[in-house]
C-alpha cells in the first residue's frame, strides 16, 4: 500500500523517536505493564505505523464495500441504506403465553420473531418426561407436539414475518412443525422466512446441548440445509455459531476458527449431498459474540468476512458472490456481564456492541443489565434496545461505511487475526477434520485452557474486572432474581399432551415413527419423513427417541 | 486428618442446562489444591448424584445449576443423601441461584450458596476449612 | 461392634455404603487396610477379574458401560474400578471415567469406584488390589479394573486380573507403538474398538503382524475381536471370548497364574514390611540423616550407602 521507500523513511524515522523522544517519556511516565495483550492472547505494541501494514494490498485485502473479499462490508452502502437488524430473543411458559407476547411485539411494529426454546424442547424431551421435571416453559416456551406449535403460531400469518428459531438437535422436527402450520395456513413453502441455528458441531464443545453423536448430529444439520436448498428457498437453514464457543471460554481467535471451521465442515457435507456450492451457501448465515476488547472485536468481524469469502472462493470455488457473503449475527457477550454493580453492564454492552456495529454487522442482540442476574425485565430489556438505538442514531457511527479501515492498529490486527486462524485451520485440517477433531477433545482443551487461564487472570488481578476484582463495593448484595414461571404450566402442559396422546390416530403415529425408523437407517433425507410424522403428531420426544435408537446417545468427552 | 486421607469431591450438575463453564474451573481449581474431584457430567438425576456420592465415598458434593430448577431438584438430592445415611458430606451450591431462595436451600441441609463471580480461592479456602473442623 | 468390625460386616453383606468406606479405608489407611483385607481374604477368590488397559482415546470407559450391560444381561453383578492419573505437582486427580458409565450408577447390580494413582506407577493405584478384594468379597461375580490408559508399562494390571484385555483403535496414530513397546504381551484379548471406522482393519492386521513375530509356541493364542463400543456392537462377542478365556484358566492355568499372583504379592509384602521396618529402625538410630548428609556432601553415592547399612543391619 506504500512504497518501499517510503517505509524505509518511516522505519528511519521511527528507530530515531525510539531513541530520542520514547525514553524520555518512559523515563517520566513508565507503561503501566511489561506487555498489554489481547484476549487472544496477542501482544498489542504501543504504537502502529504503516510498517506494520506494509504488505498490505488495498485491492486485495480490503477492496470496496460489496465486494470481494468483503472486509469492508457486504453492502455498498452498508448502515447508509439500512440500519442492522435488532432482534431479541423471546419466549417462556406454555405457547399461549409466547403466543400472547409475539402478537404485542408484531402489534409494536416487530416482523422478525425470535423463539427460545425450554431445555426439554432443546433436548428432544416432551414435557412429560422425567428428566424436564421442574424445567417446562422455564427458560422458553415449551413445544412438544405440533398442536402447541399451532398455538405459538395462532393468527399470526407466516407468510409475513420471519421467525427465527434458536434450537439444535431437534432443528428438523421443529423446522417441520413451523411448515406444517405454514401448509395449514396455506402459505406455500417458498414463502417461508426465518432461520433455525441447526449448528450442532458447537455444541459438542461448546454449548454441550448435544443428543446424538457427532456423524448424526452432523447428518441432521445437513439434512436440514439440503431440504431448505431444495424446497424453502427463504430459509437460513443454520446459524454457524461462534457465539456459544466464546461463552464456553474461548478466545476471539478461537471462536472465529472453530466457527469457520464448522463451516468448511457444513459446506464439505452438503456438496456430497450432490448439491452444487452456489445453491446453498448463500443462505449459510453466522453468529457471534462481541467481548470487551474493543478493537480486538472489530479486527474479528472484518477479518471473519476476509477469511470466510477466501475460503468459499478458493477452497469451493464458489462463482456467486453471495456464496461469499459472511452474514452474521452479533450478540453482545452474556459472560462479561456481571453481578456486582449491574448497571455497569450497560456500558459494557455498548461498547460490545459498539464493536459490532463498527465490525459491520448485519443483526444485533444487545444483552439487558441484569442478566447475570435473572431473566431480564422489561426496563432492562428496553435499555438495551434503545442502547442499540443510541449507536444508531446518535453517536454517528453509522454514518459512514467501515469507519476504521486504514488504522494502522485495525489493519494489522485484522492480519494477525486472519493468519491465526488459518494456523488453526491448517491444525484441523491436519487431524483430518472436525469429527475427529472433536473425538479427540482438541476444541474442547483448547478452550477449557483459554477459560482458566481467563478465569486465573483475574483472580491474580491481571486482567481488571472493574466492579468484580477493583472498585468493588465492600458488602455489596447481588440480588439474584429469577422469572418465576407458574408450576402450573409444568401440569398444564403434561395434561395438554395426555390429552393429545389419548385422542390422536395412534396407528399412524406409530407407523410414522416406523418409517421413520427405516429412513434413518438408510441414511436418507428426514426432513420428509419428520414433517409427515409431524402432521401425524408425533411428539417432539417420540421422534427423538426413534431416532436415539438408531444413533445412540451421545456421551460428552469431559475435558477440564 | 490422616495422612493418607485425600479429599474427595463430586461436583454434580442436575438438571438440564449445559452453562458447565463454572462447574469445570471450579473442578479445576479444586484439583489443583490437591482434590481428588469426580466429575458427574452434565444432566444428572438426583439417584445418580445420590449414587456417585456414596460409591465414590466422597467428602464434598458441589452442586452446579443455572437452569433455575433448584427448588425442584435439590430436596431431591437433601433428601436421597439423608436416606442413604450420607448426612456427614458437605454439600454446596453455585450457580444462578436467587437470594431470597438460600435460606430456604440452606433449610433443607446446603451449607453454602456461591453466587456468580465468586473466586476459586473462596471455594477452595471454605471446603479446606470444613474439612479440617471435622478431626 | 467397633467400627472397623461394622464395615467388614457390611462388606460381605454387599452393603453398598460399606463397601465404599473399605475401599476409602484401603486407599487411605494401611494399618486399618491390613485388618480389614486378613478378614475379607477368606471370602475372596470367587469373582472373575478382568482388566482393560490401553492407550487414552481408545473407548475404553465406553466399552466396558456396554460390557457392564452385558454382563447385567446375562445375569451377573459388576464391580468396576476405573484409575485415573493423579498429578505430580498438587496431588489432585481428576476422576472422570465413569461420566460414560453414570447411567449404570443407579444400578443395584453395579459398583462403580474411581481411584487416583496416588503417583504409584504401573497404571493402577496402590490399593486397586485391595479394592478388586472387597469387591469379590462382597460378592460381585465380574470385576473389570480400567488402566489409566497413558499407554506404557501398564504391567501391573497382570498382578490383579486373569483376563487382559488390550484395546486399540484405529486413528490414534502412533500409540501402537506404545502397544507394541509395552503391554503386547499381557494381553489375553486384543480389541479394536471403532471398528465401524476405515482403518479399522489395518489395525487388526498391525496387531496380527505383532502377533506372528512372537512366534513362541503359546497354549493360548490372543483373538482379536472387533467391537464398536458406542452401539455395544460386538461386546457380546468379547464376552463370549473372555469367557472361553477363563474356561481355558480353570482347565489349564489358572492355579498357576493364582500361584503367581500370590507370589507376587507376597513377595510385594514382604519387600514393604521389611523396607519400612528397616527404614524406621534407622531413623529411629538417626543413622538415616547421618548418611543423607554424606551422600549429598558427595562423601558416598546412594547405592554404596544402602549396602553399607544394610551390611549393618543384616550380619
Amino acid at each position: 500500500m506504500f512504497d518501499k521507500q517510503k517505509i524505509e523513511e518511516i522505519a528511519k524515522e521511527r528507530q530515531r523517536w525510539e531513541k530520542t523522544t520514547l525514553p524520555n517519556w518512559i523515563k517520566h511516565c513508565p507503561e503501566r505493564k511489561k506487555e498489554f495483550q489481547n484476549h487472544s492472547g496477542m501482544v498489542i505494541k504501543g504504537l502502529y505505523t504503516p510498517e506494520d501494514i506494509k504488505d498490505m494490498d488495498y485491492m486485495r485485502d480490503l477492496g470496496f464495500p460489496g465486494e470481494y473479499p468483503f472486509t469492508r462490508g457486504l453492502h455498498a452502502t452498508m448502515y447508509r441504506g439500512r440500519l442492522w437488524t435488532m432482534r431479541m430473543f423471546a419466549g417462556y411458559g406454555t405457547a399461549e403465553d409466547t403466543n400472547k407476547r409475539f402478537k404485542y411485539l408484531l402489534s409494536e411494529g416487530e416482523t422478525g420473531l425470535s423463539t427460545a426454546f425450554d431445555y426439554p424442547t432443546i433436548m428432544g424431551y416432551d414435557s412429560d418426561h422425567p428428566m424436564a421435571r421442574g424445567e417446562v416453559g422455564v427458560c422458553g416456551v415449551a413445544i412438544s407436539s405440533l398442536q402447541d406449535m399451532e398455538i405459538l403460531f395462532d393468527s399470526i400469518p407466516l407468510d409475513r414475518v420471519t421467525t427465527s428459531m434458536t434450537i439444535n438437535g431437534p432443528a428438523p422436527i421443529l423446522l417441520a412443525m413451523y411448515v406444517a402450520v405454514g401448509d395449514k395456513q396455506g402459505v406455500p413453502r417458498e414463502k417461508l422466512g426465518g432461520t433455525t441455528q441447526n449448528d450442532n458441531l458447537k455444541e459438542f464443545f461448546a454449548q454441550k446441548l448435544c443428543i446424538f453423536p457427532p456423524k448424526p448430529s452432523l447428518k441432521l444439520s445437513v439434512d436440514v440445509i439440503e431440504y431448505c436448498a431444495r424446497y424453502l428457498p427463504k430459509w437460513n437453514p443454520i446459524s454457524i455459531s461462534g457465539y456459544h464457543i466464546r461463552e464456553a471460554g474461548a478466545t476471539a481467535v478461537q471462536e472465529l476458527a472453530f466457527t469457520i471451521y464448522d463451516g468448511i465442515a457444513y459446506v464439505e457435507e452438503t456438496l456430497k449431498r450432490g448439491l452444487k456450492v452456489d445453491d446453498f451457501a448463500p443462505r449459510l448465515s453466522f453468529f457471534f459474540a462481541s467481548h470487551n476488547d474493543f478493537f480486538e472485536e472489530i479486527a474479528k468481524f472484518r477479518a471473519a468476512r476476509r477469511l470466510w469469502a477466501r475460503i468459499m472462493k478458493e477452497r469451493f470455488h464458489a462463482k456467486n458472490p453471495r456464496s461469499m457473503w459472511m452474514r452474521m449475527h452479533v450478540q453482545t457477550s452474556g459472560c462479561t456481564l456481571t453481578a456486582q454493580q449491574p448497571l455497569n453492564n450497560i456500558v459494557r454492552t455498548t461498547i460490545q456492541a459498539l464493536a459490532a456495529v463498527l465490525g459491520g454487522t448485519q443483526s444485533l442482540h444487545t444483552n439487558s443489565f441484569d442478566e447475570a442476574l435473572c431473566l431480564p425485565t422489561e426496563e432492562s430489556v428496553r435499555v438495551a434496545l434503545r442502547t442499540q438505538q443510541i449507536i444508531a442514531y446518535e453517536s454517528g457511527a453509522a454514518n459512514t461505511v467501515d469507519p476504521l479501515a486504514g488504522s494502522y492498529y485495525v489493519e494489522a490486527l485484522t492480519n494477525e487475526m486472519e493468519e491465526k486462524v488459518m494456523e488453526y485451520i491448517q491444525k484441523i485440517d491436519d487431524m483430518g477434520g472436525v469429527i475427529p477433531a472433536i473425538e479427540k477433545g482438541f476444541f474442547q482443551k483448547e478452550i477449557a485452557e483459554s477459560a482458566y487461564r481467563y478465569q486465573k487472570e483475574i483472580e491474580e488481578k491481571k486482567r481488571t474486572l472493574v466492579g468484580v476484582n477493583e472498585y468493588a463495593i465492600e458488602g455489596e448484595k447481588c440480588p439474584v432474581k429469577l422469572l418465576r414461571v407458574d408450576p402450573s404450566v409444568e401440569k398444564k402442559q403434561m395434561e395438554r399432551l395426555q390429552k393429545l396422546k389419548r385422542e390422536r390416530d395412534n396407528r399412524k403415529v406409530e407407523e410414522a415413527l416406523e418409517k421413520l425408523h427405516y429412513a434413518a437407517e438408510k441414511d436418507e433425507n428426514l426432513m420428509p419423513i419428520i414433517i409427515e410424522a409431524v402432521k401425524a403428531y408425533a411428539t417432539l420426544g417420540e421422534i427423538t427417541e426413534g431416532l436415539r435408537k438408531v444413533y445412540g446417545e451421545y456421551k460428552e468427552l469431559i475435558i477440564i | 486428618m490422616q495422612s493418607g486421607k485425600k479429599i474427595r469431591v463430586l461436583i454434580a450438575k442436575p438438571g438440564l442446562d449445559s452453562h458447565d463453564r463454572g462447574a469445570k474451573i471450579v473442578a479445576r481449581a479444586l484439583r489443583d489444591a490437591g482434590m481428588e474431584v469426580i466429575y458427574t457430567g452434565l444432566r444428572q438425576t438426583p439417584e445418580q448424584i445420590v449414587e456417585t456420592a456414596l460409591q465414590e465415598d466422597v467428602d464434598v458434593i458441589g452442586l452446579s445449576i443455572l437452569s433455575g430448577a433448584h427448588l425442584a431438584l435439590f430436596p431431591r438430592i437433601m433428601e436421597l443423601l439423608r436416606q442413604k445415611g450420607l448426612t456427614d458430606v458437605l454439600v454446596f451450591a453455585g450457580g444462578i441461584i436467587p437470594e431470597e431462595d438460600i435460606p430456604e436451600l440452606k433449610k433443607i441441609g446446603i451449607k453454602e450458596v456461591f453466587g456468580p463471580g465468586t473466586p476459586t480461592e473462596m471455594i477452595i479456602k471454605y471446603v479446606l476449612e470444613n474439612m479440617q473442623k471435622r478431626t | 461392634m467397633s467400627k472397623i468390625d461394622e464395615i467388614i460386616n457390611g462388606v460381605l453383606a454387599g452393603n453398598r455404603r460399606k463397601i465404599a468406606k473399605a475401599i476409602t479405608i484401603a486407599e487411605s489407611s494401611p494399618e486399618e487396610a491390613k485388618n480389614l483385607i486378613a478378614s475379607i481374604y477368606p471370602h475372596t477368590g470367587k469373582a472373575q477379574i478382568i482388566g482393560l488397559t490401553g492407550p487414552g482415546g481408545a473407548g475404553k470407559s465406553t466399552l466396558i458401560e456396554k460390557m457392564v450391560r452385558e454382563y447385567r444381561r446375562r445375569g451377573k453383578t459388576v464391580g468396576v474400578i476405573a484409575v485415573d492419573p493423579t498429578s505430580p505437582f498438587t496431588g489432585g486427580a481428576f476422576l472422570g471415567d465413569r461420566i460414560r458409565m453414570q447411567e449404570l450408577s443407579t444400578d443395584e447390580g453395579v459398583f462403580i469406584r474411581s481411584m487416583a494413582t496416588r503417583n504409584n506407577p504401573g497404571g493402577i493405584a496402590k490399593a486397586t488390589k485391595d479394592a478388586v478384594k472387597i469387591l469379590d468379597a462382597a460378592g460381585k461375580d465380574v470385576i473389570i479394573v480400567e488402566t489409566v490408559g497413558a499407554g506404557q508399562s501398564e504391567v501391573e494390571i497382570i498382578k490383579v486380573a486373569q483376563t487382559i484385555i488390550v484395546i486399540h483403535a484405529p486413528g490414534l496414530g502412533d500409540e501402537i507403538q506404545a502397544i507394541k513397546a509395552g503391554i503386547m504381551e499381557i494381553a489375553d484379548i486384543f480389541v479394536v474398538n471403532k471398528a465401524d471406522r476405515e482403518n479399522a482393519d489395518k489395525a487388526v492386521m498391525d496387531i496380527q503382524a505383532m502377533l506372528q513375530l512372537d512366534n513362541k509356541e503359546k497354549p493360548w493364542t490372543p483373538p482379536i475381536i472387533k467391537t464398536v463400543a458406542l452401539t455395544g456392537e460386538g461386546v457380546p462377542k468379547l464376552i463370549e471370548k473372555i469367557e472361553e478365556h477363563w474356561q481355558f484358566l480353570k482347565k489349564e492355568l489358572l492355579h498357576k497364574r493364582s500361584l503367581e499372583k500370590a507370589e507376587a504379592e507376597l513377595i510385594e509384602a514382604i519387600k514393604e514390611k521389611v523396607t519400612s521396618s528397616i527404614i524406621e529402625k534407622l531413623k529411629r538410630e538417626k543413622r538415616f540423616e547421618k548418611v543423607l548428609q554424606q551422600i549429598v556432601e558427595r562423601e558416598i553415592d546412594p547405592a554404596s550407602a544402602a549396602e553399607k547399612l544394610l551390611n549393618q543391619e543384616l550380619e
